[in-house]
């Protein structure tokens, strides 16, 4: 955005809305007289950025031309978003093409977005270039049905662990995986515990006759 | 379960053969190598499979190594992870932004504050005041993240050190690491687990006098430091079990995202604190250390070289917060600074009675604001951002999630002992048995941290 229409609304598309925030204190029903339960707030990530995105932001938007699906500028960080098709040849251009060469990958990490319908998991990139001295972060998404991303291993052997580890936490399949095993959780644990619907477990703990629900059940402020 | 003793001819409970479809396996306690290796002298040209761990003296905590044998050779060798995964990160998501760092200082429990210096900063980046953050904060984490790498350095190389059978550089080691413990005491008010660098600064200034025990240590490690070398830098059996062993060249380091003094040891001059510096790094006076040899000796040298560094930086930032007397060290947006406040009484540091006495007795309002600060604590716009820093091992770096919450949506920690760890095939196969150790040790990982 730049200087002269900073004050102006948004334009379409530049805002991306992912789920609601309801009320405040965490209340459902009739126990909160407040008024506030009624409170509907969107969240709302940063939105897509437009071009010049300053510096060299630009050349590794050139670079991946006709690659990014979006481009988003936050906080001095740079993220493009790409479809997974497209993952494979992007990563390989960030790697080797001498303007960029992008040639430490720090690895991957899952993120769950249940309210993203239709692209529910994302894995998120961290990529920096030793070279330059540059970092950029690349996110691909996939929807919950069809958890698949093709694994960037032959490109960053680095991701081995990275990728067995979001497997195991977002049940995130990275085709092309020579041996995607659980890495943290046993063999023949069910489910991916890092996702938003499931648990975090824990039991009611007593003191004083009072009773305290385990973390994820207690009332808290949302 | 059958099993005998050869020696006595008792039933050993722990320590016996058993069949399997896969073959015979045998479980090893030690005192009865004599009766394992007559047993497997009649199998001796089959495949020799090696579980150790994950209990294990040399294993640098809970890490199971599955190493394939041929004679003493080392021809496949397997990490096994995760004994130690605590759901650090899940557990974040339940608790407010402030507390998310009690969570993360227990990861890599050998440089805690490295854990929380990185997601406090990119807590601070999505907040959006990482330009507000007071001098004195940043000076002082600077200060406790040096001191943090020369206990962490001791205990890297005091391990090793023990793993070879140096138990002096054991001792040593670890008696030094007590003297920089004492100091985190002194500061933070714990030896381990401080929680102590927060979103907006750290949570407390100075204690008295705190300056002067620092100084009186910076002088005291400039008298022990050249111990090490003595002992181990010319040592003949030293460097005959470090030297080439654990080989990995820079394209090797690369490939694998190994960071930290196994990246420098190729000689590659690879600091975060340099390259991209954080909390002010830019401002102080330091070398890179850099070594050649791709080697575990050469990581010896660097954490070695690395640790007179840091005595340089602990100097530089004591200088700089003897300047700095009262200033303050939280961020000065209210809406963000921790309220409560504590301070020493007669039975110990406990809640500040001037505090407790302001927002009970004086301030309605000042309740108030304590109360929504510490129960449902700040929101975080939303966003992501991912801050690195330099710790004792690596590229340390947590990607910090916020949906506009009170509570991270999402924090992802990069440890580098779990990145580094996946060089432990390629530093080992082909090489001895006994050398998987000395490459291990000179990963230097921390189980806490590969697992969290």
């Amino acid at each position: 955005m730049t200087e002269e229409n900073k004050n102006l609304p948004a334009q379409p598309g530049e805002i991306e809305s992912i789920g609601e925030r309801h009320g405040m204190f965490g209340v459902q029903g009739s126990g909160d007289t407040s008024g506030y339960g009624g409170i509907v707030k969107p969240t709302i990530y940063p939105g897509a950025a437009q071009r010049p995105y300053g510096g060299w932001f630009d050349v590794v938007a050139d670079g991946l031309d006709g690659l990014i699906d979006k481009v988003v500028v936050h906080r001095g960080e740079i993220t493009f978003h790409i479809s997974r098709e497209n993952l494979p040849e992007a990563a390989k251009k960030l790697r080797d093409q001498p303007d960029l060469r992008f040639e430490f990958c720090s690895g991957v990490s899952g993120v769950h977005y249940p309210d993203d319908i239709g692209r529910e998991l994302h894995a998120v990139y961290h990529l920096m270039s030793m070279t330059w001295n540059r970092r950029i972060r690349v996110e691909v998404t996939c929807p919950d049905v069809d958890p698949h991303i093709p694994s960037l291993i032959a490109l960053y052997p680095t991701l081995d662990w990275h990728e067995r580890e979001t497997w195991d936490f977002f049940g995130i399949i990275f085709d092309g995986h020579p041996s995607l095993a659980r890495i943290e959780m046993p063999d023949d644990w069910p489910g991916h515990p890092q996702r938003k619907d499931y648990p975090l477990g824990g039991i009611p703990v007593e003191y004083k006759g009072a009773t305290i629900p385990p973390p994820d059940e207690r009332r808290a402020y949302s | 379960m059958t099993s005998t003793n050869s020696t006595t001819g008792e039933q050993d409970l722990f320590a016996g053969t058993s069949e399997t479809s896969q073959g015979r396996v045998f479980t090893v306690t030690g005192q009865d190598w004599d009766s394992v290796v007559d047993s497997v002298a009649e199998h001796a040209d089959e495949r020799i499979v090696v579980n150790m761990g994950p209990q294990h003296p040399s294993t640098h905590g809970v890490l199971r190594l599955i190493l394939e044998l041929e004679g003493e050779t080392v021809t496949e060798a397997r990490c096994g992870i995760g004994y130690l995964h605590t759901g650090i990160e899940k557990n974040m998501e339940f608790r407010s932004w402030v507390q998310g760092v009690t969570f993360c200082t227990r990861m890599d429990y050998l440089a805690p504050f490295y854990n929380e210096a990185t997601y406090v900063l990119g807590v601070e980046r999505l907040l959006d005041i990482e330009d507000d953050i007071p001098e004195k904060a940043q000076v002082m984490r600077v200060l406790l993240m040096e001191l943090n790498r020369i206990s962490s350095h001791l205990v890297a190389i005091a391990t090793g050190g023990m793993e070879l059978g140096a138990l002096t550089v054991m001792t040593i080691g670890f008696r030094e690491r007590e003297l920089v413990v004492d100091l985190f005491e002194l500061i933070t008010g714990l030896r381990m687990n401080h929680a102590f660098i927060r979103p907006g600064g750290v949570a407390q200034d100075l204690p008295p006098g705190a300056l002067d025990e620092i100084r009186d240590f910076v002088a005291l490690m400039k008298k022990r430091l050249p111990e090490y070398a003595d002992l181990c830098n010319a040592n003949p059996i030293f460097r005959a079990r470090l030297e080439n062993v654990g080989h990995l060249d820079l394209a090797g380091c690369m490939a694998l995202g190994m960071t930290g003094p196994v990246l420098r040891s190729t000689g590659y001059a690879w600091d975060l604190r340099k390259t991209q510096p954080y909390c002010g790094y830019e401002d102080y006076d330091f070398e890179v250390q850099t070594w050649d040899t791709s080697d575990s000796y050469g990581r010896f040298r660097i954490r070695v070289n690395e640790m007179w560094e840091s005595l340089k930086l602990v100097e530089q930032a004591a200088a700089r917060l003897a300047d700095l007397e009262g200033a303050p060290v939280m961020v000065a947006d209210k809406k963000i600074a921790w309220p409560s406040q504590l301070a020493i009484g007669s039975d110990g540091m406990g809640n500040s009675l001037d505090h407790i006495r302001h927002i009970m007795g004086e301030s309605m309002e000042a309740l108030i604001h304590h109360f929504k600060l510490v129960t449902e604590g700040f929101a975080v716009p939303p966003g992501q951002a991912y801050v690195p820093i330099e710790s004792p091992r690596g590229e340390m770096g947590a990607h910090v999630v916020s949906d506009g919450g009170t509570r991270p949506f999402r924090a992802h920690f990069r440890d580098p002992s779990f990145v580094n760890l996946q060089g432990t095939s390629v530093m080992s196969e082909g090489g001895m048995v006994a050398d998987v150790i000395v490459a291990i040790a000179s990963i230097d990982p921390v189980m806490g941290g590969v697992d969290r």
